[in-house]
């Protein structure tokens, strides 16, 4: 065990790389999840083309292919990224996409019943949104979310390829140093289930806390 | 009758796809007026109420509430279709209980009654409280104002939700087979409701059932609808017991044997 200690402090710069780009992945996906998932639904044409658009492009395609093309395409036409940027950006366009699906699905999900309440009750759009359907997805948005996230956190190991020095890079430095091959497996091996566990225990609290006290099974 | 009526309807025409749900539907509703509408299944009762209640829009015909139209309005002196401001507008004056009742699942008893006071009136957090704990004891449910939806029997349901319809204050409410969706011994207790409010509000309630007793003990007139159309409407003494129609009497006979 104290073998593997000693091996840590060599990876904790990569550590914090793949931490950044995951919290940065995270909130950047969180944020076109919900424009893509809510532009979907939108009732004006141009809206709802361009989020199709972007989800099935981003979906459609691997996140090695966006990360060459952010990173090695766009000098091409004069646009340079720092690798920390491309790296989000592109983390979080990619997993933005397959959350606006799970934004949408969950929205869809709810009852129509609900928003012709609303409408009975004569809440604005906005209003319904906010006090009605929000709350409602949210608890069905958040646990495929949280896996999502564990997949983020998975995909950042791409990085290395755009010459990003993560957690996964610097193991394998290590290893080429070191040459101790499975104890550093496993040891990242540790790190990032730890990573994930730690995610998915976040959401499950967020989870917890939204429902509290709100009996969900059935929908009347 | 010599007051104006509430609700004036006249030609109203709603298809769905080819199919003629509404056809020249014509109907007027007094002011205070408790008008059930029975008929068979498909007739197009739900649909009329949908279209008040602006959550169907219809293809043709005019509805009018207090003189103002529904679906259309004055622009210059023109007749236009209704914009999202104007249905905004007329809808404070019409309130729906569903059959389904369609409670909002994460908010409590007195959430899902004062929520709407609150944001859509502009109460204050208190006077919407005060509201919505008056409606829920006057329905009977004083102790279950913390309670939410799924720890409701069907029919405390259904009377959080004429609660919520009441929190509004609309001048016209509409039931839809609001006893439908529920066990037969819970029936009683939200029809016992109904019957309160039919006897003690001077609100225009229009009632589409399929309890006909009840329907004959509360209406001031039945209306009998069928394919879309009214097809008799009059006392419920003479719809129950004497109708003019065959058809109203082939459909009575059906529902009251079973
Ligand atoms: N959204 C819709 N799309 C297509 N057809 C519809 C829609 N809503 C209703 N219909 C059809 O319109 C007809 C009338 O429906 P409606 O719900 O008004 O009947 P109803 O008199 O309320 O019947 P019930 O007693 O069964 O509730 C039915 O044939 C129904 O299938
Ligand atoms: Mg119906």
């Amino acid at each position: 065990m104290s073998a593997l200690l000693d091996l840590i402090p060599s990876l904790l710069g990569g550590l914090w790389v793949t931490v950044q780009l995951t919290l940065g992945g995270a909130l950047l996906a969180c944020i076109l999840a919900w424009l893509g998932g809510l532009g979907k639904r939108s009732g004006f044409w141009p809206v709802r083309w361009v989020a199709i658009a972007y989800i099935e492009v981003f979906r459609g395609t691997s996140a090695l292919v966006q990360l060459f093309w952010f990173f090695y395409g766009l000098p091409l036409f004069g646009i340079h990224l720092a690798p920390m940027w491309a790296g989000i950006l592109v983390l979080g366009l990619n997993i933005g996409a397959y959350g606006a699906e799970i934004v949408r699905g969950g929205i869809q999900s709810i009852d129509k019943g609900q928003s012709e309440a609303c409408t009975a009750l004569n809440l604005t759009p906005f209003q319904q949104f906010r006090f009605v359907l929000l709350p409602q997805a949210l608890v069905r948005i958040l646990p495929p979310a949280g896996n999502l996230l564990i997949e983020l956190l998975k995909t950042t190991a791409l990085v290395s390829l755009i010459t990003l020095s993560d957690l996964t890079f610097k193991g394998m430095i290590l290893r080429a140093e070191t040459l101790r091959t499975a104890e550093i497996f496993a040891l990242l091996l540790l790190i990032y289930f730890g990573l994930a566990q730690l995610l998915a225990f976040l959401v499950r609290r967020i989870e917890l806390r939204l429902k509290r006290g709100w009996h969900m099974e059935g929908t009347s | 009758m010599s007051t104006a009526p509430i609700v004036s309807v006249r030609g109203l025409c709603k298809r769905f796809g080819t199919h003629e749900v509404l056809k020249e539907f014509d109907m007027d509703i007094n002011p205070g007026e408790k008008l059930s509408i029975i008929g068979p299944s498909g007739s197009g009762k739900s649909t009329f109420l949908r279209i008040l209640m602006t959550l169907e829009k219809p293809n043709a015909g005019t509805i009018e509430i207090e003189g103002k139209g529904l679906w259309h309005m004055e622009r210059g002196g023109k007749t236009v279709p209704a914009d999202k401001k104007h249905l905004r507008a007329m809808r404070t004056q019409v309130g729906m209980v569903f059959q389904h009742f369609n409670l909002f699942p994460h908010m409590t008893a007195l959430q899902n009654v004062a929520m709407a006071p609150k944001q859509v009136l502009g109460l204050t957090r208190d006077e919407a409280n005060e509201r919505g704990q008056d409606l829920l004891e006057r329905v009977g449910l004083g102790d279950k104002l913390d309670a939410h939806p799924n720890q409701l029997s069907g029919g405390q349901k259904q009377r959080v939700g004429i609660a919520r319809a009441l929190a509004m204050q609309p001048k016209v409410m509409l039931f839809d087979e609001v006893t439908s969706a529920l066990d037969p011994e819970l029936v009683g207790e939200v029809l016992g409701v109904l019957r309160e409010l039919a006897h003690e509000t001077d609100m225009t309630m229009l009632l589409v059932t399929h309890e006909m007793r009840f329907a004959q003990e509360i209406s001031d007139r039945v209306a009998f609808m069928d394919h879309g159309q009214v097809l008799e409407l009059d006392t419920p003494a003479n719809i129950f017991t004497n109708p003019t129609l065959a058809r109203t009497r082939e459909f009575l006979n059906a529902v009251l044997e079973s």
